[in-house]
């Protein structure tokens, strides 16, 4: 069976990531950014995993187990950061928080 | 790339089903439409209100804490293939891991965030 | 692992545990005696400095390369510990005060202090990654810790998001590097860059992704947005250690990384630093100009403050100055820490009950009301104009003497200029204090004014005997670092 070449890892992973910062930037919704957030983590998790498989060496695998912890950490903030905001003002659109001006 | 071919096939011949089947049913199906059929349940009870109920913010609260304990598995799933590998230093590393965790639960569990009400 | 290795780590590790209990020792603390938490907090961060500075002077790797503890670290993480300390004296009066007297505050800032110090300490990507995460998560929701006053939340999420979006950067770099370079190691990218086995493109692309995610973090223009709606929105005792700590471990992450790791490279960054630098200072200091609220016009300035540090960083490359000049940065680092945790001390004293925001006229009056807090805020304020003999005049003057002796002569003048623009902010805070009639009230704490007059008095010492604190840093580097 022939392999995948690495190259077609790396544009995945490149189109995932650019996806997710694109998103994080022109999307208003705070559940939607997290998942373009979390779009970009799992690009920088796909090319990780493809890196160690070509290099033969576990070193990334490793490394995606602690970036799964670490972002299922931060996941947990943010809900509940939006579960509080919600609680306050009844509507989570980042583009109405504007309280914050002088 | 040749031994993909039956699984190519596999995907064109569901979806051509499918696609098919939908088409077959739209041409020669009858359409007699009444204001009872439009209904969402057809002989059941008449629905009222917003079809999108929001969930109770404490459902998030469940949530997020089964996202927290869920994702430790991926620790626990490679020291357990090693485990006679790793012998007694694995074991005293894991319960020093399980260690913290339950820090955080009894911290969660004191503050009640495992009481629904 | 061995035993060694958790030995080099043991400031760091002790603060994890000592948190870790802690937070559940508070949880059995009835609700009068929340100073106990206060104090069992701070003796903890007390602990961790003592055993912190007793590795001064040795220099150990541990953790398969992963960790490595020098001078640089045990500075920074002194830096850390303290601003941690002073953090806690600030926040006891000012959180009860305010009605946000949150104990979870104690826990969450010394699992963050844990994660700059892992981060001084850090010789390998995958740490650097890791403590950037320990250090942010508790900080996010620190920031939103005053959370039913409006803003705290608000402020929480903007930085959460664009922290996470930073990581994400951060993250993707380190990936492109190990894809780059075989390993993730410091020392290990080095060796692969000179063997001449990596993939340059994709090193240098991850490099510059690593430094937009450390921009982030550092608050450099343009990744700046998030400062002021952070600052304003966040209690201020914890902005103030916001201000120096994730800013401090943002320049510990940036000068290991291309300092270690791609001295190469350095050359390459050289003039990307430099705009950044002048583009920072710029637009820090002429946001700062026009702002309200003191705590926004404080977001602005600590801007400014991260664009002189960065100056630093731009003669890497030229080995006869480099030493020097991170030696400046680090020198900058502790004279603005201690000038900004001073500020913000005098800012949560003055602060009203309710929490609302600050704004610069509810300064007028201080000096009439409060002759000591006004006192030492207009050491801090004079400090941070860089006004001789303070301490941040000192700062001010090493940065830009390393900036003309590495060739950079026009952003020199760029950061003096801004400089100049500066002075119009921070001296109107002291016509405020003095010159205007007003019943300014603030907290009549002990604790308080004691910390702000202790810190008063070390920008003043500092800038008696600069030369001091600039041989500690040059000290620093040399048994790691450059």
């Amino acid at each position: 069976m022939n392999t995948i070449p690495m190259s077609y890892y790396l544009v995945l992973s490149a189109v995932m990531f650019t996806l997710g910062a694109i998103g994080v930037i022109i999307r208003r919704n705070p559940l939607v950014m997290f998942m373009s957030l979390e779009l970009m983590f799992n690009a920088a998790n796909l090319t990780f995993v493809a890196f160690s498989n070509a290099f033969g060496n576990a070193n990334g695998q490793i490394f995606v187990f602690f970036v799964m912890v670490v972002a299922a950490a931060e996941v947990a903030v943010g809900l509940a950061l939006i579960v509080a905001i919600f609680r306050t003002r009844h509507s989570i659109d980042i583009d109405l928080m504007n309280t914050l001006k002088n | 790339m040749l031994e993909y071919l039956p699984l190519v096939i596999l995907i064109s011949l569901a979806a051509g089903l499918a696609v098919l089947v939908v088409i077959l049913g739209h041409s020669f199906g009858p359409h007699r439409p009444t204001a009872k059929k439009g209904l969402p349940y057809e002989s059941g009870m008449t629905p009222y209100g917003p079809g999108t109920r929001r969930m109770s913010v404490r459902y998030y609260l469940v949530a997020v804490l089964f996202i927290l304990f869920d994702i430790e598995v991926v620790f626990f799933l490679p020291w357990a293939v090693m485990f006679r590998k790793l012998g007694v230093f694995g074991l005293v590393e894991m319960l020093i891991f399980i260690g913290i965790l339950l820090v955080g639960y009894v911290y969660a569990w004191k503050k009640g965030a495992l009481e629904w009400e | 692992m061995s035993l060694s290795d958790l030995l080099i780590l043991l400031p760091q590790a002790f603060l994890l545990v000592w948190a870790s209990l802690l937070l559940l020792v508070d949880l059995f603390i009835s609700k009068e005696r929340k100073v106990i938490t206060a104090i069992l907090g701070a003796a903890g961060l007390a602990i961790t400095l003592g055993l912190t500075s007793g590795q001064w002077g040795s220099r150990a790797t541990g953790f398969n390369q992963m960790v490595v503890v020098d001078n640089f670290s045990v500075f920074l993480s002194g830096l850390f510990t303290l601003a941690g300390l002073v953090a806690i004296v600030i926040a006891y009066d000012n959180m009860r005060r305010t009605g946000i007297h949150k104990t979870e505050f104690y826990s969450l800032l010394l699992f963050s202090v844990a994660g700059m110090m892992l981060m001084s300490a850090a010789a390998d990507l995958i740490i650097v990654f890791l403590a950037l995460e320990l250090l942010s998560i508790p900080l996010y929701i620190l920031a939103g810790l005053a959370v039913p006053r409006a803003g705290s939340a608000e402020g929480a999420i903007k930085y959460f998001l664009l922290g996470a979006f930073a990581s994400g950067f951060v993250l993707y770099g380190t990936a492109l590097i190990f894809g780059a370079t075989q390993g993730t190691s410091l020392a290990g990218i080095m060796a692969s860059i000179q063997s001449g086995t990596a993939e340059l493109p994709l090193l240098v692309i991850g490099a510059a992704l690593l430094l937009v995610g450390f921009s982030f973090k550092v608050a450099a223009v343009p990744f700046h947005m998030w400062t002021p709606d952070v600052y304003q929105g966040a209690p201020s005792p914890v902005t103030g250690f916001m201000s120096i700590g994730a800013k401090a471990a943002g320049f510990a992450a940036l000068i290991r990384v291309f300092s270690l790791a791609f001295p190469s490279l350095a050359g390459q960054f050289a003039p990307i630093f430099a705009v950044l630098a002048g583009l920072t200072m710029v637009v820090g200091n002429v946001a700062a100009v026009s702002q309200v609220s003191i705590k926004r016009m404080l977001a602005y300035s600590s801007i400014a403050h991260a664009g002189y540090i960065l100056m630093a960083l731009v003669p890497l490359a030229d080995p006869s100055v480099a030493a020097n000049s991170t030696a400046s940065a680090l020198t900058y680092l502790v004279v603005y820490g201690i000038t900004t945790l001073g500020a913000w001390a005098v800012i949560s004293a003055v602060e009203n009950a309710d929490g609302g925001d600050t704004s610069v006229r509810d300064l007028s009056g201080l000096a009439r009301q409060h002759p000591w807090l006004a006192a030492a805020m207009t050491f801090f304020m004079l400090s941070f104009t860089g006004i001789p003999p303070l301490a941040g005049f000192w700062g001010k003057f090493y940065l830009f003497r390393t900036a003309i002796e590495g060739g950079y002569t026009t952003l020199a003048i760029i950061g003096l200029l801004s400089s100049l623009v500066s002075a119009w902010y921070y001296l109107r805070v002291i016509v405020m204090m003095y010159f205007r009639e007003s019943e300014a009230g603030a907290s009549r704490a002990p604790s308080i004014q004691i910390a702000a007059i202790l810190l008063a008095l070390a920008v003043l010492v500092l800038g008696l005997f600069p030369s001091g604190l600039f041989q500690l840093a040059l000290q620093a580097l040399a048994n790691g670092v450059s």
